[in-house]
């Protein structure tokens, strides 16, 4: 089935390679055929216990009161386990690579945010007596009002759903409320497009459903050390959260997996890892804790829902002048890795074409859902479905064929990226020609000799335009989403640093805001000319003078007293699109 | 606390349990109960198993058809006299399920479970049920679902029907997105007894189009005296939805099901293919 | 809670264990005898990777209770290579990449096997019938329906 065409790119590849492009016996196939392969749960202990898990029937409640005296009582019942015997009851995955604040506890101390987190662990001598005696567990629920829509969430006067977050949306850098892109000026080519086009989509949240379930068995090892059989897809990344979320040097914890039942994103969170291990310290005896199916459909987290609003400017010849995309993921109640989802859906946009205006804020905004995390592409998919929708709606209203307004449109070798990155090895043109000649889609002799290799860069194509910027220079502030721009970078501005640290001040809602946030530092253009001339594609011409004039403002604040560093304390590092400070 | 289980080899046995303990479950394939167990739903109480060779009994070769509730979905397939409820059993979850599967657990599937129901209400079966050490007594099978939701008492012990004169008046559908074993978006089964070329004695029932599975009297209606012509179908297409209350699930909304409820009606009376 | 024995054949060995009253035969075969070849995927009958023969037909064994089994004859994908010979099936499975994260992999063999002892030249439809009821959720289908195809011409040559 697979076909490679050495016809294109043919001096980009090598044919002398011993694996690409032949079949190659994979090293665990006898164990899968045999059965022999070790999976998380295949292992056999001596006085194994189960654990299982109460959860919260509500999507938001206060806890009023925990009852277990019932349980603890019950036949086969070893030990519960409560928010309290948890070491550090609260955590965020990305903080071991010092990305975002701890938010998520492992058992809910005061309150639940949505249906189904884990409150009380039951371990007991076998399922079905941890089952009963869940049953057992009384638990005192005072509802408050919830929100599920993305939009709603970052309303004024919204519930509150993660106190970590009192605003509902992921601060990055700490404070902004949203990933930010901007390169050209997306307001004045919409006004200059023949067409422009907005349209709103919704996409679902997704499960994983992977054949294996989310569990893991753990149990004390010699030297006081705890082996654990995990099917974490990312072993050590759930080694790191367990170690932390337990207070354990890391190397107390001896981690056997890698064979995983189906993961495909649903097996990075380490949702079963410490209360497993948690239990096996507890009662010295091991412990085994897996999700039953219903958990993993239900609380298992899924890809998260996202809702993206696409607009376009397009001419009548087919060229896509400007692109502003405004998107929203729902993380559910925690972070878990939508933040990182949001930081790659910036990174993809305007997916792979080049556009010489683009812009594009993306929010996370927390809701009483599951919280959602990484499967196959998170950050990128649903915005690619919705371009690529919007896409073909484009093509019909400018009444082109749709796979030759992809190849007019798609990225060359050497056209500059809104984020300040030159394209390479793109190949958008040749994979839609492959495909309308298998599809037998007729297509024009000039979109078939279009190449990937030949036209990128050119004029304007290479060049970074000027770009207004947000009211003062100021980004992600809620207050100013929608202000108009007093300021723009002058053509050729590549990287934009970050000149302050945030400081709190005033409030929304009663709420501490960012008051005095970052601007851009001056602008410093790229080693060469800012202004081009004309490229036979450009809408607009060219911008006379930098514009540009520093506004002024007050000197660089200290940052706040008394702000607490989090775990592992460190910056972004470039895989998040910003630089070490 | 907790289960156990007991055996009774009679079927008066075993009716007599489940009437002297309300907290008693009949395992008849597992699919229903064992479930129950291995989620928590089911965790004190009696497991009944019944070892009578004549709840497993099928007997089709004569005119009435009398399938032992204990019967399995293999065992329907594995019998020629009963060709014509193949489709229906091959409907019922893979190879593995229908091996399991029985007639009588069948009865008890809650919805959008329970696609061989639908076939035994349009055939208009009788269910025997035996309460205590009595012999059996006829229920209908309407009569039989629209009871189950109450909880009935009892044993089950077998189901018995009139074999359609003729085998192409009876005809089943399941409709489902995952091809070939889905959960049901719905199923229809209808029996079209005829003479001289005109319906008489119509039978059509849904299953997931309700709580449990119910008979379209509207189409009944339509279909009743007439010549299976165009004009009928469009009729029984018409009156598709009289009746119904499908669910909203994970399967299906209950908008989709009743939009597409008189499509596959139609596609089913004409013969058309999916 | 009382456990009682239960003893039947596994892959053709007489072995007994003590099970709970409401125990299943997934349970009984992973904790009870070690037998680990058949998975826990879901427990209500939907995914199929728990599927055994019991007297040579297929279960889910998930939802076959395990003092039922009293007697019979259960086997699993651990007995279905002869010594260091691979059955048919498991040398296809392996030439056809007919396995990704390999969790479904025993029950889908099977499955297969069940469908090729009752029906040793089935037809695509059939094979796909065969193994309905088996999730593969890394959607390598096709190589697993071309392997047991492919398993099933093997044989056809060897028998002629």
């Amino acid at each position: 089935m697979l076909e490679f065409r050495k016809d294109l790119f043919a001096n980009e590849r090598d044919d002398n390679l011993n694996v690409v492009g032949k079949g190659v016996q994979r090293q665990d196939m006898p164990g899968h055929v045999t059965g022999r392969s070790p999976f998380f749960d295949d292992h056999a202990f001596e006085g194994l216990l189960h654990l299982k898990v109460v959860r919260s029937p509500h999507h938001h409640a206060r806890i009023r009161s925990i009852d277990t005296s019932a349980a603890e009582r019950a036949p086969g019942v070893k030990r519960i386990l409560r928010a309290a015997d948890v070491p550090l009851n609260k955590n965020t995955l990305l903080s071991l690579i010092g990305f975002g604040k701890d938010d998520e506890p492992s058992l809910a101390v005061d309150k639940v945010h949505y249906k189904g987190e884990p409150v009380v662990a039951v371990i007991a001598d076998s399922e079905a007596a941890a089952l009963a005696a869940r049953n057992l567990v009384r638990i005192d629920y005072e509802t408050v009002p919830h929100v599920f829509d993305v939009e709603d969430a970052l309303k004024p006067g919204a519930p509150v759903v993660n106190d970590t977050y009192p605003n509902n949306y992921f601060e990055y850098h700490e404070k902004f409320d949203h990933q930010k892109l901007r390169f050209g000026d997306t307001e004045k080519a919409f006004r200059s497009a023949d067409i422009v086009m907005e349209e709103r989509y919704q996409m679902s949240p997704i499960e994983h459903a992977p054949t294996e379930t989310n569990g893991t068995i753990a149990a004390p090892e010699q030297d006081n050390r705890f082996v654990v059989h995990s099917c974490a897809q990312g072993l050590f990344f759930s080694l790191g959260t367990s170690a932390k979320i337990l207070k354990l040097d890391s190397n107390r914890l001896h981690f056997i997996g890698g064979t995983v039942g189906g993961g495909f994103g649903g097996k990075v969170d380490s949702i079963t890892e410490p209360l497993a291990i948690l239990g096996a310290m507890m009662t010295g005896r091991p412990v085994r804790y897996v999700l039953d199916r219903e958990e993993e459909m239900l609380y298992g987290s899924p890809r998260g829902a996202e809702r993206i609003y696409v607009k376009d400017g397009v001419m009548r010849d087919g060229r896509i002048v400007a692109r502003h995309i405004r998107s929203y993921f729902d993380a559910g109640a925690y972070t878990r890795l939508s933040s990182y989802a949001a930081v790659k859906c910036t990174a993809h946009i305007p997916g792979p074409y080049w556009v010489p205006n683009v812009s594009s804020d993306v929010y996370v905004a927390y809701t009483n859902r599951c919280p959602s995390t990484a499967m196959r592409g998170f950050g990128i998919t649903a915005v690619d479905f919705a371009i690529e929708v919007q896409m073909d709606k484009l093509a019909h209203a400018i009444n082109m064929d749709p796979m030759e307004f992809r190849i007019l449109n798609a990225y060359r070798d050497g056209d500059m990226k809104p984020h300040r990155r030159v394209a390479k090895n793109t190949a958008l043109i040749e994979c839609v020609q492959v495909a309308a000649e298998k599809a037998h889609w007729p297509i024009s002799d000039n979109a078939k000799r279009m190449s990937s290799l030949v036209g990128g860069g050119e004029g304007e194509r290479s060049q970074i335009p000027a770009t207004p910027i947000d009211q003062r220079g100021q980004i992600g502030r809620p207050e100013t989403r929608n202000a108009p721009s007093t300021q723009t970078l002058p053509a050729g501005t590549s990287r934009i640093a970050l000149s302050k640290q945030p400081e709190m001040e005033g409030s929304r809602d009663a709420r501490p805001a960012a008051a005095n946030v970052p601007r851009y530092e001056p602008a410093r253009p790229m080693g060469q000319p800012a202004v081009q001339a004309p490229a036979p594609l450009a809408p607009m011409p060219p911008p006379a003078s930098p514009p540009y004039a520093a506004p002024p403002h007050a000197p660089p604040p200290a940052p706040p007293p008394g702000a607490t560093p989090q775990h592992g304390a460190m910056r972004f590092s470039s895989v998040f699109g910003t630089r070490r400070r | 606390m907790a289960l156990q289980v007991r055996v009774a080899t009679t079927m008066a046995e075993a009716a007599g349990i489940l009437g002297s303990d309300q907290r008693t479950r009949l395992l008849s394939g597992g699919t229903l109960v064992m479930r129950d167990i291995n989620e928590g739903r089911f965790l004190d109480g009696t497991l009944l198993r019944l070892t009578d060779p004549a709840y497993h009994q099928i007997n089709a070769s004569g005119a009435r058809v009398e399938l032992g509730a204990g019967a399995t979905m293999a065992m329907v397939l594995a019998n020629r006299d009963l060709a014509f409820l193949h489709p229906v059993a091959r409907a019922i979850g893979g190879p593995a399920i229908r091996q399991m599967a029985t007639i009588g657990g069948n009865l008890f599937a809650a919805t959008p479970y329970g696609d061989f129901a639908v076939a035994l209400l349009a055939l208009d079966a009788q269910v025997m049920v035996q309460s205590g050490y009595g012999s059996a007594r006829a229920v209908a099978i309407e009569e039989f679902l629209n009871a189950r939701e109450r909880g009935a008492s009892g044993l089950v012990t077998s189901v018995q029907f009139a074999k359609p004169q003729n085998a192409a008046d009876f005809r089943f559908r399941k409709v489902s997105r995952v091809k070939p074993k889905g959960v049901s978006v719905m199923s229809i089964a209808v029996h079209l007894p005829n003479s001289a070329s005109r319906i008489g004695q119509a039978r059509v029932a849904y299953g997931a189009m309700a709580p449990a599975p119910v008979r379209a009297r509207g189409v009944e209606r339509a279909l009743e005296g007439k010549p299976l012509d165009a004009a009928a179908i469009q009729a029984a297409k018409a009156a598709a939805l009289e009746g119904t209350r499908p669910v909203t699930d994970a399967i299906a909304s209950d908008w989709y099901r009743r939009e597409v409820a008189p499509v596959h009606l139609g596609r089913l009376l004409a013969g058309e293919g999916r | 809670m009382a456990k009682s024995p239960v003893q039947f054949r596994l892959n053709g060995s007489d072995r007994a264990t003590f099970v709970d009253p409401g125990d299943n035969l997934l349970v009984t075969l992973r904790r009870g005898l070690n037998e680990f070849g058949p998975k826990y995927g879901c427990g209500q009958g939907a995914c199929g990777v728990c599927t055994v023969l019991i007297d040579g037909e297929p279960h889910l064994s998930c939802l076959t209770l395990a003092v039922a089994c009293e007697g019979r004859h259960v086997e699993t994908v651990s007995g279905m290579a002869d010594g260091p010979n691979l059955h048919p099936l498991q040398n296809a499975f392996m030439d056809n990449f007919a396995a990704q994260c390999g969790f479904c992999t025993p029950g889908m063999l099977m499955a297969a096997r069940a469908l090729l002892e009752r029906n040793p030249n089935p037809t695509r439809e059939e094979v796909i019938e065969g193994i309905a009821g088996n999730i593969c959720r890394c959607t390598g289908y096709e190589p697993i329906i071309t392997a047991i195809l492919a398993a099933a011409g093997n044989r056809g040559q060897r028998q002629a």
